[in-house]
């Protein structure tokens, strides 16, 4: 298998690094169900796909002649793109479809649109819906492999990865890291998969955000919860602010943007509670002023636009090892 | 027309009855219960190995007609219920156009008993089409054959209204059917609040939404001395409220369904919408407690709250599907399972499905008493078998125990002395 390894890497000029195994999954839909062994074999393939996006002709011919449809039921800028770049870097034909709506508005069930989509014999559907447990639907019902780009509530995995790509560049290993997470957990799939990706990676995990914000029985998925967002940072390696959506102001979740962002926004000299060497992370698109403030999100230990770049190369990895991985040179 | 069931082991919780004896049938009625009949000119139906109850009652169910006959109707319901034993169901007025008059009331009635392989009792609404605004004629409406009031599907959200159908009701001496959930706590919640529906990232549904309409009930009931029946609980909480209300005298009932008494909410792991209803799956601590209330007593009955739903409505997003599973088929064995589990002894189970809920609704149903209705259940506790949903005789083949092997089923449906189902 080495061997394989070796050709493979030589093909893709790609610096050969210590790969012990081999992990192609049919579906990707949520971190829960990988290992930590898992994780860290894609986060070492994306660290090895993350060199081509900086050379001077951007394209590898890995995924040439498969066919990638990026089906998001919500609107995206930042995943959509990532995923379109990432598939179009290893040659993939990708083809983006902006659905709106539950099925029940649409009048046509997720289910015919998918086979719909099917019949035109993609080999990867990446999907953004708003119900959880949307991508396992599809999953159980598709032939071709499906990717997860949020479902609902439940998880965004490929942001729980870059994330951990962004943490492990930066801090060299994430055992024994401490992860504050701030913001709106309920209704945050990247919470989610945060919490299993970092336990299972060794990390402990520290959430905070207003009581309207924290869902019944979240420290049973192995993480700590404060109501205040000093108490969740202090000593913290890495604090990870969640955006804010600003049409929750008003209903029964905040009183006021301007309220929130004095209790649970990243402002003034708070990070000073933090880790000297701590990092900031946000999943994006921030709202500057409201959980992030300016200085912090223009200030060195941002990390943000880090996060953005390993996103490529953590998909990449994804559509590849869904593709079969190194078993794509037997074709 | 006489008919001989010969050497069946008897249960008539009613009467105090477990022994093996022969049951006599003559015109559509129990004429002896002794052992040792003499067969003379009578049909025999041999039951030895079998148990024979009372037909099974199962006081509430949806039977989706008229209105939605792609889901049910009053023949394939009756069916079902046939198939699971159950001779005598009462059915909730959700159906469209709501039973709130006298017509839709004679329509049911007259169509079951023309066609159907069920004694069907019809619920009336509580308010006319179910909307908490005006009430019903339920003087009327009860000559005509209802058995009880409910808004079931919907709670009577004003609490002066529903002070007011407990006191009406009660003019007639039929109990009102609270379906108690403040849709206000549910606030668009999909399934039990908890870790569970934290983790798969749907919302959650509080204990609370329930518990707080089930005590403004059970004061309600207090206050105006009338019977008040709560539908299905399945929280600790509520349980304990009827416990405690009983205690001091209120006149309180209430059932729980087999699958809050056997599934929680791990089930909707996987967000099968099968495993999507109202009330939600509970907790183990709930399942505990329903438990509890079956054996102690609080609980009065066991109920499937059959819900057929068509498969479109369940093949969608786990938030977007409609809540329900159909239950008349799996009820005799899910009871039964309470025996083997001990929670229960046999009479009590049976019991729970035959005079219990017949008492409630106040039909002469559910005992083997010499007399009555030869209504007869005759079940095969031990055979084995595993339930498939393209199986079932409903319409609807949204089950929540699709692939489980359960133990115990109806060999034999008699309906008034005359045999409407075999197997």
């Amino acid at each position: 298998m080495t061997v394989i390894l070796l050709r493979l890497f030589i093909y893709l000029e790609l610096d050969v690094e210590a790969i012990s195994m081999s992990f192609n999954p049919k579906h990707i839909l949520g971190i829960e169900s990988l290992t930590a062994e898992e994780i860290n074999f894609i986060l070492d393939t994306a660290q090895s796909f993350k060199e081509i996006n900086t050379r001077q002709i951007k394209k590898v011919p890995t995924l040439r002649g498969k066919t990638i449809i990026n089906l998001f039921y919500e609107a995206s800028t930042r995943t959509r793109t990532s995923f379109e770049i990432a598939g179009k870097r290893l040659s993939a034909d990708t083809v983006n479809i902006s659905a709106s709506g539950s099925s029940v508005a649409k009048g046509e069930t997720l289910e015919d649109t998918a086979k719909n989509i099917q019949a035109m014999h993609p080999d990867i559907i990446v999907m953004r819906h708003n119900a959880s447990g949307s991508c396992q639907y599809l999953a159980d019902r598709l032939d071709c492999s499906v990717i997860n780009a949020g479902d609902g509530m439940h998880e965004h995995p490929s942001q729980a990865l870059l994330d951990a790509l962004t943490i492990r560049e930066h801090k060299g290993s994430i055992a024994g890291l401490t992860v504050a997470i701030v913001g709106d957990i309920t209704h945050s799939r990247v919470v989610r998969s945060n919490i299993y990706c970092l336990n299972k990676l060794g990390a402990r995990v520290r959430l905070a955000g207003p009581g309207t914000m924290l869902p019944p029985g979240i420290e049973k998925m192995g993480c700590e919860v404060f109501n205040n967002l000093e108490d969740a940072i202090r000593n913290a390696d890495v604090v990870m602010m969640l955006r804010i959506q600003r049409e929750r102001q008003g209903a029964p979740l905040i009183p006021s943007v301007r309220e929130y962002a004095r209790f649970f926004g990243l402002n003034g000299n708070k990070m000073e509670l933090a880790k000297k060497d701590a990092i900031v992370m946000h999943p994006g698109p921030i709202n500057r002023g409201v959980e992030l403030g300016t200085a912090i999100a223009d200030g060195s230990q941002n990390v943000i636009l880090d996060q953005v770049e390993n996103g490529v190369a953590v998909r990449m990895a994804l559509l590849y090892l869904v593709s079969g991985g190194e078993k794509l040179k037997g074709e | 027309m006489k008919t001989l069931i010969k050497s069946g082991r008897v249960v008539d919780p009613a009467n105090k009855i477990d022994e093996k004896l022969d049951i006599l049938v003559i015109d559509g009625k129990i004429a002896e219960l002794a052992a040792n009949i003499d067969p003379g000119d009578a049909d025999v139906i041999n039951a030895a190995g079998l148990i024979v109850t009372p037909g099974l009652v199962d006081m509430h169910t949806h039977l989706r007609d008229p209105g939605y006959e792609y889901k049910e109707d009053i023949i394939s319901g009756s069916c079902a219920a046939a198939a699971g034993g159950v001779t005598s169901v009462a059915c909730m007025p959700n159906t469209s156009p709501v039973n709130d008059n006298l017509a839709i009331t004679k329509y049911i009635i007259n169509k079951a008993q023309a066609q159907g392989s069920a004694n069907v009792f019809p619920i009336g609404s509580i308010t006319k089409a179910m909307k908490g605004g005006t009430l019903t004629e339920m003087g009327e409406l009860k000559e005509g054959g209802c058995v009880g009031f409910s808004d079931d599907g919907l709670p009577v959200v004003d609490g002066e209204m529903m002070r007011r159908g407990l006191e009406y009701a009660n003019t007639f001496g039929v109990p009102i059917f609270t379906h108690a959930e403040d849709l206000s706590l549910v606030a668009g919640g999909s399934m039990n609040e908890g870790p569970v529906a934290t983790e798969l990232g749907l919302k959650g549904i509080p204990w609370v939404a329930e518990d707080a309409v089930t005590a403004r009930d059970i004061m309600l009931a207090e206050l105006t001395g009338a019977h008040l029946h709560v539908c299905h609980v399945s929280t600790r909480g509520s349980i304990a409220q009827v416990r405690h209300a009983k205690a001091r005298g209120v006149r309180i009932t209430c059932e729980a369904t087999p699958h809050h008494f056997m599934l929680t909410d791990e089930a909707v792991r996987g967000y099968n919408a099968n495993f999507k209803m109202n009330p939600p799956l509970r907790s183990q601590d709930d399942v505990d407690a329903v438990r509890a209330g079956l054996a102690d007593g609080t609980i009065d009955a066991i109920a499937t709250d059959h819900a057929p739903h068509h498969i479109d409505e369940k093949n969608v997003e786990f938030a977007v599907a409609l809540n329900g599973v159909v239950g008349l088929e799996t009820l005799l064995p899910l009871t039964l399972k309470l025996v083997s589990e001990k929670v229960l002894d046999l009479s009590q189970a049976i019991a729970l499905v035959t005079c219990q809920p017949a008492d409630i609704l106040g039909i002469d149903r559910g005992t083997l008493t010499v007399g009555a209705v030869a209504d007869m259940t005759l079940i095969n506790p031990n055979k084995e078998w595993l339930v498939k949903a393209d199986e079932l005789h409903s319409k609807s083949k949204n089950t929540a125990f699709s692939g489980q092997t359960l133990r115990g089923y109806a060999v034999r449906t008699i309906l008034a002395g005359k045999t409407v189902f075999e197997r």
